[in-house]
């Protein structure tokens, strides 16, 4: 029975329901499932970056105890089995189609990045898995390699794909470049800004796991594997790869522990343990070891860019141009090609009313591991770029850097928006967001605060960063005619069950976003049932009819809009039970948090009378209506989602060891209508370390032979909880304007606001040094030989 | 194949284990206690984090062989028999110090026993150097700090009930 309860609906910062199973170990990720009769696979990967294979000598290897079989690559093309497929196909300036290699999930002849998977051997104990693995025997010849961005297009470099000459992907532009050259004509200063976005590991704290299974009796595959979208890789999976239709196949994506992005894809894991688990008729798991992660998880960003902005007299902007090299390692990876172009460079106007811009955009094959979206994918590039680009624009030009962003600020009236770049903001105020923020940091204050920094022997710098980016992906015909591969709605499903409890079915996937509470609070609110009697069901086909999963800051404004639609269509039966009931017409009742009543009377019917109605329908319209209560909708947004706002850092830098301390954060951002504020406050948080991190301690650095330097934890700096400050969280709301929820999305904002924030603060605080830019990460070694050259020169 | 005894949130078992074996092999599929989770080979994550004889150590990191006898705590052994919480699980549910929840189980073992180890309590700074050796990729450690703030309070006996956040 639903009975009144303290506040839960939208607003309140209700703790979370998912937290007492985590909290007591219960959650159930994917390597706590076994199923009965499992095998155990060990992937064997390519120790070189780009060789020939020559020959691969299993004999060994097969008469080691526990082997059950081993796979390469040529037993799976003699199946017919399909490549990895890729999910987005970006067109040239020509109008010709991307270059798109063939991926194959095993390494046929070749192999093109170090940790592309040769052979899958199958035994009865992962340690025999492994032991056999080892005894593989596989003949490469080396080949050159190329690892970088900017040395893959060089004329001469090695060539990773007979169908890309020259390792180009593709040339691809956006904007009106004649008007740009025409803007650029008139400007009275053009301020040119170059720099790299270093290469990230998304490195969620859970490895990936997928465990194929097979029934020979029903001839039903099942993939449990950890995925933020259960029903793509069943899609991308049965229709590409393996060949096998819908109703046969089911993926469950369990408690996923994080992945900012690198779960998105469809990878060849998932592929090779279904595809062999028919083959031995036994489930095969596969569990990810860490360093396996860093050289098979889709890494993310790697872009090279140079922009140049044009200003008249005033400090106007006429109109920016960029050019950007992205590289997507040695294989397409289910979204890269759509990140550095309709995610970055439809973002290059930021908050600025920027009249013209042109963007060319290139795109590389590598000898290092895909690339791919993460945490924020192309936006946190682009906001990078200009937010770095306005401290140098601000500095030439000689004004204020926070008057210089105000000046050339998309005013509160200028919504909606349209861009030079294709997208079109519905809703902000940037100016409010700035205002919020510079005066909960203290910006005014902060000059007596360097100085008595300085009095310490420290450098105290302060950093802005004011963005907008694109989520809530996407209206799926404008995607369509951008290249996807599909649509972008979402699935909702409401079932009322007779007694009042509620079950609801989401193509979302929650991977620590906290869907189970916030979802609820969207039940709660509308239709009044406690959340304690909402379940929510998620990641799993075989009972969620469809989903496009979560990623881009989607599940709440295109996932929960579709809940919302779905409640409509219960409030709107419902009404017509309740008006059966209660001997009205359907236009008298009217229904508020669980109560239908009739309009001006003090006749009322609980939503728990109606669904028991419904369900047991003795005094029934069964005529007109059918029994049952429980709705499906399928949301498509009208619109991309903008959440924008401003952060603040502030950095203290020992200049004997180079040791950047980020001393104060601060973000204030516009996420649109906020549902659990506990949630989004950490969600920022989340995101903010996540830049912190890329700003100041992460880098996949791979060595010009094509091996990654930095493959663990030993070697790649995650951020630990002695490396971050305290972040401070606030909102300033306008609601999106065009979904039911006025919700704009938080998953990413942190990420993509935080980067510059930081590196304009480190610039900041070098300004006496006279440092016009620091690439990140700012590590202490790349401060340290700053001051020191500065200090060597002065001597 | 060696033998080992383990008493694992007070209840005994012996198994067999080979020679090569970690502990926390031993306690996921052995025993089925999959709250403890591998997140890294480098003993660098501490999602594997549990207590042995008291003392916090990183399930990874030790052989099954080297815990014959020895008294193991997991995160599945905090929560007192009628689902009460322990102060530190129920201060990471308060001040929402999780979120995908896969470096919770060793985040919060390792918490506890660093307030165990600081009876005089500790500063904020000091509980993030205290969490040196666990990665969190998802909170920026922010609301973990506030948890375990909060939490040797009550441990300590300073506080009767957990102190509230801020969030309402």
């Amino acid at each position: 029975m639903n009975v009144v309860t303290p506040f839960e609906g939208i607003g309140a910062s209700l703790r979370r329901k998912e937290d007492f199973r985590f909290l007591q170990g219960r959650g159930q990720y994917t390597d706590d499932i076994n199923r009965p009769g499992q095998t155990h696979a060990v992937m064997l990967r390519s120790p070189h970056a780009h060789a020939t294979i020559d020959r691969i000598d299993t004999a060994a290897a097969r008469a080691m105890p526990g082997v059950k079989a081993i796979f390469t690559g040529p037993d799976m093309a003699a199946e017919s089995i399909g490549g990895i497929p890729c999910g987005w196909q970006i067109h040239n300036k020509d109008g010709s189609p991307m270059a798109e290699p063939m991926h194959p999930a095993l390494a046929l002849g070749k192999v093109r990045h170090v940790g592309d998977p040769v052979a899958v051997v199958i035994a009865e104990t992962r340690s025999q898995a492994r032991d056999a693995a080892e005894a593989i025997v596989v003949d490469y010849t080396p080949l050159p390699a190329v690892s970088g961005t900017e040395a893959a297009l060089a004329p001469g470099a090695p060539q990773l794909h007979e169908g890309a000459p020259g390792n180009l992907c593709y040339d691809w532009h956006i904007g009106d470049k004649a008007a740009q050259e025409a803007a650029f004509a008139r400007a009275a200063r053009v301020v040119k800004f170059e720099t790299t976005n270093n290469r990230l590991v998304p490195n969620a704290m859970e490895p990936r796991v997928a465990i194929g299974d097979f029934d020979s009796f029903s001839g039903d595959y099942t993939l449990y594997t950890t995925s933020q979208n259960p029903h793509v890789i069943r899609l991308l999976m049965g229709a590409f790869v393996l060949h096998i239709p819908e109703s046969k196949l089911r993926v469950v994506a369990p408690d996923v522990g994080g992945g900012f992005g690198s779960k998105i894809y469809h990878y060849a894991e998932e592929a090779i343990v279904t595809w062999a688990a028919g083959k031995v008729k036994r489930p095969v798991k596969w569990t990810c070891e860490r360093s396996e992660s860093f050289v098979s998880d889709a890494h993310g960003r790697d872009h090279v860019s140079t922009a140049e902005l044009a200003l008249d007299e005033q400090g106007k902007i006429l109109g920016l141009k960029v050019h950007t090299l992205a590289n997507m390692g040695a294989y397409l990876s289910t979204f890269a090609p759509c990140v550095p172009t309709y995610l970055y460079a439809t973002l290059l106007s930021g908050v600025y009313s920027t009249p013209v811009i042109y963007a060319e955009v290139k795109a590389v094959f590598t000898n290092t591991v895909p690339v791919d979206a993460y945490r924020g994918a192309g936006r946190p590039e682009a906001t990078y770029l200009l937010e770095r680009l306005m401290d140098v624009a601000a500095a030439e030009a000689g004004i204020d850097k926070v008057e210089f962003r105000r000046r050339n600020f998309i005013r509160p009236d200028q919504f909606p928006y349209q861009t030079p770049v294709a997208l079109q903001y519905d809703s902000g105020n940037y100016h409010a967001t700035l205002d919020a923020c510079l005066e909960t940091a203290g910006w005014a204050g902060f000059e007596a605060r360097r100085a008595e920094a300085k009095a310490r022997g420290k450098l105290r710098g302060i950093g802005i960063s004011t963005y907008v980016e694109a989520c809530g992906i996407a209206p799926s015909a404008v995607v369509g005619s951008l290249g996807a591969r599909a649509g972008l709605y979402e699935v909702g499903v409401i079932r009322v069950h007779p007694t009042g409890s509620v079950t609801v079915l989401t193509g979302a996937h929650s991977h620590g976003q906290g869907h189970e509470t916030t979802f609820a609070q969207l039940v709660a609110e509308k239709l009044g049932v406690p959340t304690a009697n909402v379940d929510i069901v998620h990641g799993d086909t075989a009972k969620v009819p469809f989903g496009m999963g979560t990623y881009g800051s989607r599940s709440l404004a295109v996932g929960g809009s579709a809940m919302d639609k779905a409640m409509d269509k219960i409030i709107a039966k419902g009404k017509r039970i309740a008006a059966h009931l209660m001997e009205a017409s359907v236009e008298d009742i009217e229904f508020e948090r669980g109560t239908f009543r009739v309009a001006g009377t003090d006749k009322t019917k609980s939503l728990t009378d109606i669904s028991l109605a419904a369900y047991v329908p003795h005094n029934y319209p069964i005529e007109e209506i059918e029994p049952g209560l429980e709705e499906t909708a399928f949301y498509d947004p009208k619109n991309f989602t903008y959440p924008g706002g401003c952060h603040i850092c502030e950095v203290e830098i020992d200049p004997d060891t180079g040791h950047v301390e980020v001393v104060n954060f601060t973000a204030v951002d516009d996420v649109g209508r906020v549902i659990n504020p506990m949630i989004v406050e950490g969600q920022v948080q989340g995101g903010v370390a996540q830049g912190i991190g890329q700003a100041l301690l992460e880098a996949a650095i791979y060595d010009p032979s094509g091996q990654l330097i930095s493959g663990s934890f030993m070697d790649y700096t995650m951020p630990r909880a002695g490396d971050l400050p305290d972040v401070g969280v606030a909102t300033h709301t306008t609601l999106c304007t065009h979904n039911p929820l006025g919700v704009k999305g938080c998953g990413e904002v942190g990420a993509i606001g935080s980067p510059p924030a930081v590196m304009n603060a480190v610039v900041d605080a070098l300004r006496d040094y006279g440092v016009r830019h620091v690439e990140m990460p700012a590590t202490p070694q790349k401060i340290w030989g700053i001051v020191n050259a500065h200090r060597l020169a002065a001597e | 194949m060696p033998q080992v005894t383990l008493t694992v949130n007070g209840t005994k078992h012996t198994v067999e284990v080979e020679a090569r074996t970690l502990l926390v092999e031993t306690l996921r599929e052995q025993l089925r206690l999959t709250g403890t989770h591998v997140g890294c080979d480098t003993s660098q994550c501490g999602a594997c984090v549990v207590h042995m004889g008291g003392d916090s150590v990183k399930s990874c990191t030790i052989l099954a062989v080297q815990c014959d006898g020895s008294e193991i705590t997991t995160i599945e052994g905090l929560a007192a028999a009628d689902g009460t919480l322990h102060p530190m699980q129920e201060a990471f549910r308060e001040y929402h110090a999780l979120q995908c929840g896969f470096c919770t189980p060793g985040m919060v073992m390792s918490a506890i026993d660093l307030v165990n180890k600081h009876p005089d309590g500790m500063s904020e700074k000091e509980i993030r150097e205290g969490l040196e050796g666990n990665l969190c990729r998802c909170t920026g450690y922010h609301n973990i700090v506030k948890a375990i703030a909060a939490a040797q309070d009550v441990m300590h006996g300073r506080v009767k009930e957990l102190a509230r956040a801020a969030a309402e």
